[in-house]
């Protein structure tokens, strides 16, 4: 079964297209999207969570048309960029609004993640840090026993311990096979460690989608000089980038490249490098 | 059970995890019938992709060490002690092999390579 399937995703603004984008989240997996400011990513949330209108494209969660069937967002729990709660509410006020929204709200659960977290109950939220507001909308967004789980940047702005905290609860929320997750987010190493799956977006397009363990293992970035450079035939790398002393040349099956030439330098690559090359790079 | 894991080795991860399960099972830290942790809990736990987790226990369930039953568990297999000195002493060749090749190329005596080894399995003593 798949939790989230989007299928040829248009919509157009003026300066900004999203172009037929299509991807899927099966069950029991997270799926990290990744791309640039303006890429799409958040214009893609909006249209899985019906803020989006009048775009073309079907959307379907657990199966469903996200359009015709609005409860089955009591299944999907959202943390947004931008804190939704009005800042002059109490931390605790969160409880007794929430629980009527959703059927299966667990107060018991709140309080408890609230605790764990070391967040006050009486102060207001105008009040709290930043990082503190991004973990109180985590912790709303996993209070209701959602079985999807949509995050638009939700390790941004918090400390490094907050965040492998945070990654920790995402990690137990994944141990029941039922459950998934997608997670937009520009701190690539969080992905590198949870995610299954990634999409890459630019300029409103799906560039890469791929197993993320696979491109781990796979992709490469060879360092050498112009004339070893040169040598490299054309289909065998991907992108390649000319620095003052060097080139930097992405490689999308290093095996197969070592066998192929003798270039002594293949590096390990990371989501982030991966994203430079394939958005700076020329080919 | 200790399962460490190096992401700046350059070995797959799956890999990683494949082999240290593998050392345990051959050195009978694990035992038959003994299960293993799910694919859920031993990828939380080791910060990983479950799909690199799949990934180890799918190759070390084809080389029969493992053993997964659906909605059970991945179980480990009762081993058969000769098939696995079979695959040690192909490891064995081909490292040999290479020895042989080096060898060849630089005119290193075959009376050499036995004294080293011979060397070798004494300090080994």
């Amino acid at each position: 079964m798949n939790a989230l399937e989007i299928k040829n995703l248009n919509k157009k603004y003026e300066g900004f297209e999203l172009k037929n984008v299509s991807f899927t989240v099966e069950e029991g997996t997270v799926m990290g999207l990744i791309g640039e400011n303006g890429a799409g990513k958040t214009t893609i949330i909006k249209a899985i969570l019906n803020i989006l209108t009048n775009y073309k494209g079907e959307i379907l969660i657990f199966e469903a048309d996200n359009k015709k069937n609005l409860n089955i967002y009591e299944d999907v729990g959202v943390v947004l960029d931008d804190m939704f709660f009005p800042e002059i509410l109490y931390v605790k006020d969160i409880n007794s609004i929430m629980k009527d929204i959703f059927t299966k709200w667990d107060s018991k659960l709140f309080f408890q993640y609230l605790e764990m977290f070391k967040l006050p109950l009486n102060k207001q939220i105008k009040t709290l840090s930043k990082g503190m507001r991004k973990k109180l909308e985590i912790i709303t967004a996993l209070a209701h026993h959602p079985k999807l789980l949509i995050l638009d940047e939700p390790t941004t702005g918090i400390d490094p311990i907050a965040r492998s905290e945070v990654i920790d609860l995402f990690r137990n929320f994944m141990q029941d096979e039922k459950c998934s997750i997608l997670l937009s987010s520009h701190i690539t190493t969080d992905l590198e460690h949870i995610a299954d799956y990634i999409t890459f977006i630019d300029k409103g397009e799906v560039v890469l989608a791929d197993s993320c363990p696979l491109l781990m293992d796979n992709y490469g970035i060879v360092k050498c000089n112009e004339k070893e450079f040169q040598k490299i035939a054309k289909d065998d790398y991907l992108k390649y980038k000319k620095n003052k002393y060097d080139y930097e040349v992405l490689i999308s099956n290093k095996k197969e490249f070592k066998k192929k030439y003798d270039i002594k330098i293949i590096d390990n690559i990371t989501l982030e490098e991966l994203m430079v090359l394939m958005i700076k790079g020329g080919k | 059970m200790d399962i460490i894991i190096s992401n700046s080795s350059g070995i797959p991860i799956y890999e990683q995890i494949k082999e240290q399960i593998k050392d345990k099972i051959i050195n009978n830290e694990l035992v038959s019938g003994e299960l293993l942790p799910s694919i859920r809990s031993l990828a939380r736990d080791l910060r990983c992709s479950v799909i690199t987790t799949k990934n180890a226990y799918e190759e070390l369930e084809k080389e029969g060490y493992v053993k997964t039953i659906p909605a059970k568990g991945t179980y480990v297999n009762n081993i058969n002690v000769e098939l696995i000195r079979e695959e040690q002493l192909k490891k064995v060749e081909s490292l040999l092999e290479k020895v042989v090749n080096i060898a060849t190329i630089n005119k290193i005596k075959k009376k050499e390579i036995m004294d080293i080894l011979n060397i070798l399995f004494e300090e080994e003593k």
